[in-house]
C-alpha cells in the first residue's frame, strides 16, 4: 500500500470502531482509536509477515493484542486484512458472534490467543518467541500492551525473562496513550519511565510518533530486521481517541459507546481525515 | 483389570513427583514436541532431570514468577509444543489462576500444570505451602482435565495420558513417598475409575495418597465382616460416573477419601454425580475447610483425619445411616 492508501484504511478503520461500538452499545473506543495506526503499519504496511487464506502458516510472524478491550481495533483490522467479512463487525458484542467483547481466538480466525485479562500478553509473546527460537523459525512475534497495563506486575517478569533469553525475535509495542480507566497514568499508579525501564530490564528502546504511520513502519520494520539478541520495545506516542475531537485525551472515552449523535459527528470528523 | 504391581514392585516406595522429569525425557524420546516450564524449583519438581537427559534446551526456567511460567508455556504452545508447567501446586495453580482460566483454559491451549508438592505430603514447610484446594481451582475451569496419580507408576500413567490429550490437563503430585500399587508399565485411561477392591457392603472412591489408606482401611473392615470396594478415582475430571454409580448401586453407600480441601474436590465431584444418578448415604474423609500445618506427612495424615482408621470410622458411621 502507498502512504494515501494507507492513511485512508487507518481512516476507514477508525470509522468502523466508532461504528461497531455504537452498534453494539458498549465498548472501548479510546484505546481502539489510539492503537489503530499501529495496526495499521503492522498489517498493511509489509512489516507482518501473515497470510488470511493460511492464518496458521509455520512461517509466519505472530502477534498478540495484549490490550485485548481494543478488539475493534483488531477485528477492523483482521476484517480490512481479510480474515472474515467487514460486514461482520457489525455483529461485535452480540449473542452467538465470532467478535466477542475481547478476542476469543477459538472463534476468530487470525486472533492467535484470546486477551482480555491485562497483564499477560507480553508473557505469551516471549513463550512464542522462545518456541519459534527453539524450532528454528524465521517468525518476528509482536504485541501492544497498553500504557496502563504495565502496572501489571507480570508485564515486568516477562521482561526480565525475555531479556534471559535474549529474544531478538521478540518486539513490543507500548501504545503510550497515557489515560487509563481512573485518568492519567501518572496519576493513578505511575508506570513511566518506560524507556528508562525497558532499557534497565535489558531491552532495546525506540520512541516514535504512533499516528505516523510511515515512521511506524520504518521502526517496526527495523526492529524485525535487527533481531539480535535484546528484545524490542517501541514506546509509541499515542493519543487516546485520536481522530475524534471529542475523545481525544478524555478518559471518560475509555470504554463508553457514542450515541446516535456523537457518533453521526465522529463519523463527520473522520470523514475528513 | 487394571495392571497392578507385583509384590517386589509394591515393596518400592516412590514420591509421584519422581516421575515427572523422568517421563518428560521419555515421551521427547518417543518424539513428542514436550518443553516445561518451571519457576526455580527444577530440582524440586525434578524437571531437572528432564533437562539432564539431554533436553536442556527444552526446559525454561522463569525464576520465581509463576505468572509468566503459565503464559510462556502458553506461547510455546502455540508453536506446536505441548508445554507442561512446574512449580508447587500453590504457586503453580493458585498464584497463576488468571493465566490458567484466562489464556490456557478460554483459548484451550496444549498446556499441562503439572506441579507437585501438592496437599500436606509437602509436611513441615507448613499452611503456606500444602495446597488444599488446588482441585478445586482447577476442576471449576471449562476445558481443564483433572487428574490424581496414586503412585510413581501412575504418575508415569497420568504424565503420558496428558500429553497426549489435546488441551489443558492438571496432573497433581506429591512430594511424599507413597507405596506402589500399580504395575510399572500401567497405562491409564481419560476418564475412566479403576476397581482396586471388590467388594459388597460400602464403596470407598478415592485418589492420590488416599489409595494407600483406603486400601489399608479395606483390610482392616475386612477383618470386622466388612466388605469394602475400593475405586480409584484419578480422573476427577471427567470423572467415571458409570463405574461409581454402579458400584453403590450395588453397595447402597460410599466413603469418599481425598488429601484436598472438603470442598470442590473428588468428595465435591461423587456426592454431584450420586445426588444426581443414585442418592446414597455419602460420608466425606478430607480435609475439613481449614489450612494446613507442620509436620511429618504421616503425622498429618493422621491429624487431619487422613489416614486409614479414619476412613473405618467413616465406614462405620454410613453404615449406620
Amino acid at each position: 500500500m502507498d502512504q494515501s492508501q494507507l492513511q485512508s484504511t487507518a481512516a476507514e478503520m477508525r470509522r468502523d470502531i466508532v461504528r461497531m461500538i455504537a452498534e453494539a452499545g458498549s465498548g472501548h473506543p479510546g484505546g481502539s482509536l489510539s492503537c489503530i495506526d499501529i495496526l495499521t503499519a503492522l498489517y498493511f504496511g509489509d512489516v507482518l509477515n501473515h497470510d488470511p487464506a493460511d492464518p496458521k502458516k509455520a512461517d509466519r510472524d505472530y502477534f498478540f493484542l495484549a490490550k485485548g478491550h481494543a478488539a475493534p481495533a483488531l477485528y477492523a483490522t483482521l476484517a480490512h486484512a481479510g480474515y472474515f467479512p467487514v460486514e461482520e463487525l457489525m455483529t461485535l458484542r452480540k449473542l452467538g458472534t465470532r467478535l466477542q467483547g475481547h478476542p476469543d481466538s477459538n472463534q476468530l480466525p487470525g486472533v492467535e490467543v484470546s486477551t482480555g485479562s491485562l497483564g499477560q500478553g507480553l508473557s505469551i509473546a516471549a513463550g512464542t518467541a522462545c518456541g519459534l527460537k527453539l524450532q528454528d523459525l524465521p517468525g518476528t512475534v509482536f504485541t501492544v500492551l497498553g500504557d496502563g497495563e504495565c502496572e501489571e506486575g507480570q508485564v515486568w517478569e516477562a521482561a526480565m525473562f525475555a531479556a534471559h533469553r535474549k529474544l531478538g525475535n521478540l518486539v513490543a509495542i507500548v501504545d503510550h496513550n497515557g489515560l487509563q480507566i481512573d485518568g492519567n497514568i501518572t496519576d493513578v499508579c505511575n508506570p513511566e519511565d518506560f524507556t528508562a525501564k525497558f532499557e534497565a530490564f535489558g531491552w532495546d528502546v525506540t520512541t516514535v510518533d504512533g499516528h505516523d504511520i510511515p515512521a511506524l513502519i520504518k521502526v517496526l520494520g527495523e526492529a524485525k530486521a535487527a533481531g539480535g539478541e535484546k528484545p524490542h520495545a517501541i514506546i509509541a506516542e499515542t493519543v487516546k481517541g485520536k481522530g475524534v475531537s471529542f475523545m481525544e485525551n478524555q478518559a471518560g472515552w475509555h470504554g463508553k459507546a457514542p450515541n446516535a449523535e456523537q457518533l453521526e459527528a465522529a463519523l463527520s470528523e473522520l470523514a475528513g481525515e | 483389570m487394571v495392571k497392578l504391581a507385583s509384590a517386589e514392585e509394591a515393596a518400592q516406595k516412590k514420591a509421584t513427583r519422581a516421575a515427572f522429569g523422568v517421563t518428560l525425557a521419555e515421551l521427547a524420546q518417543e518424539g513428542l514436541p514436550v518443553v516445561a516450564v518451571d519457576a526455580d524449583l527444577t530440582g524440586s519438581t525434578t524437571t531437572k532431570k528432564f533437562a539432564d537427559a539431554g533436553y536442556a534446551d527444552r526446559l525454561f526456567n522463569a525464576g520465581i514468577a509463576e505468572q509468566n511460567m503459565i503464559d510462556v508455556a502458553a506461547g510455546l504452545s502455540l508453536t506446536g509444543q505441548i508445554a507442561f508447567t512446574g512449580s508447587f501446586a500453590v504457586f503453580g495453580t493458585g498464584r497463576a489462576y488468571d493465566q490458567i482460566r484466562n489464556t490456557v483454559c478460554y483459548s484451550n491451549l496444549d498446556v499441562k500444570i503439572a506441579p507437585t508438592h501438592a496437599g500436606i505430603s509437602v509436611g513441615p514447610d507448613g499452611g503456606s505451602h500444602q495446597m488444599l484446594e488446588d482441585v478445586s481451582l482447577m476442576r471449576g475451569l471449562p476445558n481443564m482435565r483433572v487428574l490424581v496419580p496414586a503412585d510413581y507408576p501412575a504418575a508415569v500413567a497420568a504424565l503420558k495420558l496428558a500429553a497426549k490429550t489435546p488441551g489443558p490437563v492438571y496432573v497433581r503430585m506429591g512430594r511424599a513417598s507413597v507405596p506402589t500399587i500399580y504395575a510399572s508399565d500401567v497405562e491409564l485411561e481419560l476418564g475412566k475409575a479403576y476397581v482396586l477392591r471388590e467388594g459388597t457392603d460400602v464403596t470407598i472412591v478415592a485418589n492420590g495418597v488416599e489409595i494407600r489408606e483406603a486400601l489399608a482401611a479395606a483390610d482392616m473392615l475386612a477383618e470386622k465382616g466388612i466388605s469394602a470396594e475400593v475405586i480409584d478415582a484419578f480422573s476427577v475430571k471427567p470423572l467415571d460416573e458409570d463405574t461409581i454409580v454402579a458400584s453403590v448401586a450395588k453397595t447402597g453407600r460410599c466413603v469418599v477419601a481425598e488429601e484436598h480441601s472438603i470442598y470442590g474436590g473428588l468428595c465435591s465431584a461423587v456426592a454431584e454425580v450420586l445426588a444426581r444418578r443414585n442418592p446414597a448415604p455419602v460420608e466425606f474423609v478430607a480435609v475439613q475447610d481449614r489450612f494446613g500445618k507442620s509436620g511429618e506427612f504421616d503425622e498429618l495424615l493422621e491429624y487431619f483425619g487422613l489416614d486409614a482408621a479414619s476412613i473405618v470410622d467413616a465406614v462405620e458411621k454410613v453404615a449406620q445411616r
